[in-house]
Order: C-alpha cells, then structure tokens, then sequence
C-alpha cells in the first residue's frame, strides 16, 4: 500500500462504523419480522397502514409550504443582501446567518415559549413559523452566494437590451441563480420531512409528521417497522435529490 | 450646432469618492461616426461609455441623443446597445436566444426573430451557430454573438468596450478589421474604447486622447500623429523621443544640450517645453560633421521595412531613430533633426502643486497621508496651503508599505535620459515624477518625500 492512500484509513474507518454499518443495520432490521426471519410485512403494513401513509401526506404537504414559504421569504431576502447599493455592511448578512449558529433545538423550545406566553394556541399555524425560522437561512444563504458572485455585466447587459428591471430579474437573475434555489430547496426540503422535535414541541404532538411515527417506534421498542418507516424516507430523499438537476451548480452555490 | 451631430456632450463631471473620473468632458459625435475614446487605464474613458450607455450618472453636465437629453433615461430606454468587455452573453440561453433577447422584449413577431438573428449571425460570419451553447463557443466567437446580440436591437449608436482585449493577437486584427467593414456597411455610429493605440489608429475616424479625467486631443488618426498636442499624446500614439527643452526664443528651441532652429513661435523666452521627435525624422549620416550633433549607435533592430536604432548622444541622452540602411553599433554618427519635424509643447506641468493643511510646525497633511518637512513661520495647525514638490524630489519605494503613501503608476514616458511618471495617489491625486529607475503602468508603488524637499506656500484663493 502506498504511503499516500494510508492517510484515507482514519476516514475509512469512520465511514464504516458511522455511515456504512447503521445503514447495512437500517436495511436488515427493516426487512425482519418479529421472529428474527426475512419478511417484507414490514414494507408493506406501511402501505395498509392508513395513520402512516396519512402521516407521510401531512409530513410531504408540511415541507412543501414550508419550503416555498422559503423560497418566497429569502430570495428577496438574499437580493437585498447581495445588492450592494441597498446593502454596504457585512453585518447584517451576519445577523441572517446567524441562528444558524445556536441550536435548532434551542432556538424551537424559545418559540414554543413563546407562543405560550403570548396565548397563541400551538397547530399548524405555529408549525410552519417554527419551521420557517429553522430553515430560512439555510435557503437565504446559498441563493446570496450565488447573486454575489453574479457579474454585475449580465444584468447590465439585460438593461441595456432593452429589459425592464422587473424583465431583468426575471428573465436573467433568476435563471442565472438557478443553482442557489436548487441547493436552498435541498438544504430546506430534505430535513423537513423528517424532522420530529418541531412538530413536537410547535404542536404538542397534535401534528404528527412522518419523522414523530419513526421515533415514536423505536422509542416503544418497534424496531423492525421503524426501520422500514427510515428506510422509506431515505429513498423518498434519495429519488428527489435526484430529481435535482444541475446537482454539481447547487454545491458549488454552497461553496 | 450642425445637424448631423447625433451625441453632445455637455460639461460632464463624474466623482467617485474624491476620485475626479472625468472633469469637464465637452465632445461632440457625428452620425455615422466610428470614434475611439483612448487612453491609459483609470483615464475616465470607460466611465464616459458607461455615461453615454446610462449605466453611470454624470454628477453635472448632460448627455444629448440627436437633440434630446438623455440624463434619467433609463439605459433600456436608449436606443444605443453595448458590446461588454466580457461578453456578458447570456449562459443560460443559447446564441439564438442570446441574440433575439432583445427583440423578445420589444414582441417583435417571432418570422422576424428568425430572420434578424440568421441575418446577425451572416453578419459575423457564425451562420448556422444557432443552437450552440455560448459556453462552447471560442472567445472569439463568443465576441462575435455579443457584436450580434448588440446589432440585433438596431441601435442608433454602438458602444464597445474593449471588445477585443481578451483575443490573442492574431485574432484582434481580423476582428478589428471586420468591425471596420461592419461600421461601414451599416452605417452607424459607433463609439469605441481602447488602451491600444494601433487599435485606435486603424479603426477610427477619430480619436479622443484622455488622461486623468480630462480630453488631451480630438482628432483624426493622422493629426493626432502628426501633431500631437503634448507630451503625452506623443508618447501615446505611436513610438517618439520626448524630451525636455527650452525655448530660447521664437523658432529657437535648445535640448539634449544643442540648439535647434524650430518654426514655433510664441512660446515666450527661456521657457521649459516639451520636445518631441518622431524616430523617423532623425537623419543619420556616418560622416559625423554632417550632422547637427553627434552620438554612438548601441543597437540595431531589423523591423520589416526599416532598422529601428537606439543612438547614445556624445552627452548622454538616448534617442530611437528608425532608418531604412543599417549603422551597425558602434558606429559614431552625425545626426540631423529638420525645423519642421521638431515638435514643441507647452509642458501642463513643471512641478507638483497639492493642496494641504498645516498640522503642527513639522508635519503636513497632503494627499491623506501626513508628511514630515519644514513649516515656514506665519503658519498655524489646520492652515490650508499649496505645497510644491519637484517631479524629481519624490522618492517611490517598490512596496507601499515603505511609503507616507501609496500609489499606481499610471503612465510613463521616457524622456531620453531620465523616465517622467504619473502616479496616482489612493487619495486620487495625479502626481508627477521624475526618475531614473524603470517602472511599468500599474506598479503599485509607495512615495515618500524627503522633509528639505516640501515647499510650503500659502495657498492662493
């Protein structure tokens, strides 16, 4: 072995034992029975199951409103942040990025506080602003890096054409930050369907997304069908991140 | 005003910061006009593109288009098209998407399109390019589409900007010959912008010579050549000798330490001037008493059609001469300049004069950085006065760390035996500098001034 790919051991190591062996586990448990036996029951009780196909519609609805709640919130968000006439100092982009730096969990059981000292009753209402305030920066960050690093001639070019600032913004801007929208969706529609402690605590459970039906089987010991409920989300974000076309422009937005 | 001017402009200014950009800029285009704007970087003219373009607004002046005036007219309401120095076509559209973008926006029904963009394309020789992707396209190619993209909308004025820097060499001379038979063949304006001065000379009808904000000389390729009005027009078009002199008297003029009989007149008397002579106009002969003066030759250069030589002045001063016979170096020549190929200047400058103010009796602030000297008595801290520095008393550093402050060259002209810089202050103030050590356009330098070499005066309201 040469002396370079030794280095590669540490890393091998990790993927292995952290990457590699709980998704080999995921794979084996989900297609276990009770008895310890090779079985597909536990595929296909979710498909009968009317709480967890209910469930996943909620969770899939749920990430689709707020990812375009997003989209819709932090475009104009990152435009403003990137336009240096409307924006000359580094700190307000800080305080964008910011939350990102405490956390989710954290920043959740504030809101949750929140909402109880002001009386609001928590539900979906609750639901979505909890989410969209998790998620946002990770929407506004990779669309500013993409309009910042814009040459300023593209949208010149556009004027000078003839195009009307609104024509501009749309028929260059946007195209042109294609890339930064695709990897924002990535970053904000991925972890939504999967995440359970919002919905726990933005709704008391009385919202139960498909992230909540998995912990709560492994939390009562349903191994098996847990595994197969993580197995089936990991496919469901597998097949959409394929869906992602240009994946190669969406990293290079989060460089 | 004649008819046929379709661009006036107006005493235009433009600051950026304290930057003066452009100061004052009074020009007037023809229609059907091919004019160049040229000078070195940082000599406003891009800016003055951008004013005509409406990229930029002129902080005075106005801009007028065949009669109308063009300040707060948006840049997508002017009927004139920019060619950008890098394209700036489209990456998300093909060529013919990038082409027929602007007539999209004005609805023009789509046979149209089609016909426009093939015929755009035949006009820039890329017919059948339509369905390319821009990014798979050459550079040149890719200035070509940006040419047609512009030509599509039928603009009344084209403005290119340094359309051709980013092409090798070859490449920019068959470019820069199709942009001249383009402009003849559709018989619009166009107004360039280049630092090269070949460039300028082949394409244009004519030429407007900027520096630091300011038009040196408009005219056609062969007036500014032939007579150019200073220094530094000389210098910038085409090769020269320019060299200090005095003016004794009229027709009298005296440099590289010999009097010359000139046909200017009305310069005053024992006034410093600027004296240029062409390389050509330099007559070598091998008998040395045939020639006003003499000299050695170091080297002989074979450059086509004639020898380009650099000759050493028996006092010191090196003069190119271009010849059609050969004087291998070594050879000691007589050398003989006619009266009417001696070009005399008025110099726009003879010292640095630069606005301070007083700080305490050993220090002055000039150009946002605080200078040791000598205050004169009669002035108190915060006292605005004119400080006077000699081209050659200021020292520039090769970091600009080692400097009081810090600055680029922006030009330089050798001037026989010594080299005469411009270098433009952070702060934005053009200073002049005489020096013996060789330096390039955009050194960033650092400039120190000795104390005993700042001269304070009070500043004359």
């Amino acid at each position: 072995m040469s002396k370079r790919s030794t280095w590669s051991i540490p890393y091998v190591i990790f993927m292995v034992l952290f990457v590699v062996l709980p998704l080999v586990l995921v794979i084996i448990y989900a297609f276990q029975g009770p008895d310890g036996r090779f079985t597909f029951s536990n595929i296909t009780r979710f498909f009968t199951d009317r709480d967890a196909l209910g469930t996943f519609a909620v969770s899939i609805e749920v990430a689709i409103e707020n990812t375009l709640i997003c989209i819709l919130l932090g475009y104009p968000a990152a435009w403003i942040l990137a336009n240096k006439d409307l924006n000359r100092s580094a700190v307000t982009i800080i305080l964008f990025i910011m939350p990102m730096w405490i956390n989710a969990l954290m920043r959740t059981l504030a809101t949750a506080e929140l909402f109880n000292m002001l009386g609001i009753t928590l539900g979906k209402g609750t639901l979505l602003f909890g989410m969209v305030y998790d998620y946002l920066p990770f929407m506004i960050y990779p669309i500013y890096n993409v309009l910042v690093k814009m040459d300023k001639s593209y949208p010149e070019a556009a004027q000078d054409l003839g195009a009307t600032p609104w024509q501009v913004f749309w028929r260059v801007t946007v195209p042109l930050s294609m890339p930064g929208i695709t990897s924002g969706v990535m970053m904000v529609f991925m972890p939504t369907v999967s995440t359970f402690a919002i919905s726990e605590f933005l709704t008391n459970n009385k919202i139960k997304l498909f992230g909540t039906i998995i912990q709560e089987n492994i939390n009562s010991s349903m191994w098996n069908y847990g595994a197969a409920l993580a197995l089936i989300m990991l496919i469901i974000i597998g097949v959409t991140s394929l869906f992602q076309g240009g994946q190669k422009d969406a990293e290079e937005a989060l460089i | 005003m004649a008819e046929n001017i379709i661009i006036d402009i107006e005493h235009v200014s433009k600051s950026f910061g304290d930057t003066h950009v452009l100061k004052d800029i009074n020009l007037w285009i023809k229609k059907g006009e091919f004019v160049t704007l040229l000078g070195p970087s940082g000599c406003g003219k891009t800016t003055l593109l951008r004013i005509i373009g409406g990229f930029v607004n002129p902080d005075e002046g106005r801009v007028m288009l065949g009669g109308k005036d063009l300040v707060g007219i948006p840049p997508y309401q002017r009927p004139l098209n920019t060619v950008f120095q890098r394209y700036a076509l489209f990456p998300h559209l093909n060529v013919y998407d990038n082409i027929a973008f602007g007539l999209k926006l004005q609805h023009v029904p789509q046979d149209e399109i089609d016909k426009t963009v093939r015929k755009m394309l035949k006009l820039v020789s890329l017919t059948d390019y339509e369905e390319r992707d821009v990014d798979s396209l050459s550079g040149g190619q890719q200035q070509r589409v940006a040419i047609a993209r512009a030509l599509a909308n039928r603009p009344q004025v084209l403005l290119l900007d340094e359309p051709l820097s980013a092409l090798d060499l070859k490449m920019r001379k068959d470019m820069q010959i199709e942009l001249k038979e383009m402009h003849k063949r559709l018989g619009i304006t166009f107004i360039y912008v280049t630092h090269d001065q070949e460039e300028a000379l082949t394409l244009s009808d004519t030429i407007v010579v900027m520096r630091e904000g300011a038009i040196q000389q408009i005219g056609t390729p062969t007036d500014i050549y032939n007579e150019p009005k200073n220094s530094f027009v000389a210098s910038f078009i085409g090769d020269s000798n320019i060299l200090n002199g005095t003016m004794i008297c009229d027709r009298k003029v005296r440099f590289i330490e010999h009097d010359f009989e000139c046909v200017d007149e009305g310069f005053g008397e024992d006034n410093p001037v600027d004296v240029v002579i062409r390389p050509e106009d330099i007559y070598l002969f091998t008998k040395t008493e045939a020639g006003q003066f003499t000299g050695t030759v170091k080297s002989c250069t074979f450059k086509g059609v004639h020898y380009e030589m650099f000759v050493d002045t028996d006092e010191g001063y090196e003069l190119q001469i271009q010849d059609y016979n050969a004087f291998e170096p070594g050879t000691h020549v007589g050398m003989l300049i006619k009266p009417q190929d001696i070009q005399v200047m008025r110099k726009s400058k003879v010292v640095n004069e630069i606005e301070g103010e007083i700080v305490d009796e050993s220090h002055v602030s000039m150009m946002d950085g605080v200078f040791e000297c000598k205050v004169p008595s009669g002035f108190a801290p915060g006292d605005k006065v004119e400080v006077r520095v000699a081209f050659d008393k200021v020292e520039l550093m090769d970091y600009q760390e080692e400097g009081v402050v810090a600055g680029e060259v922006k030009y330089v002209l050798y001037k026989g035996n010594h080299y005469h810089l411009g270098v433009q202050t952070d702060s934005g103030f053009y200073l002049r500098v005489d020096t013996q050590d060789v330096y390039d356009d955009g050194d960033l330098v650092g400039i120190n001034i000795a104390a005993k070499n700042i001269k304070i005066l009070p500043k004359n309201e």
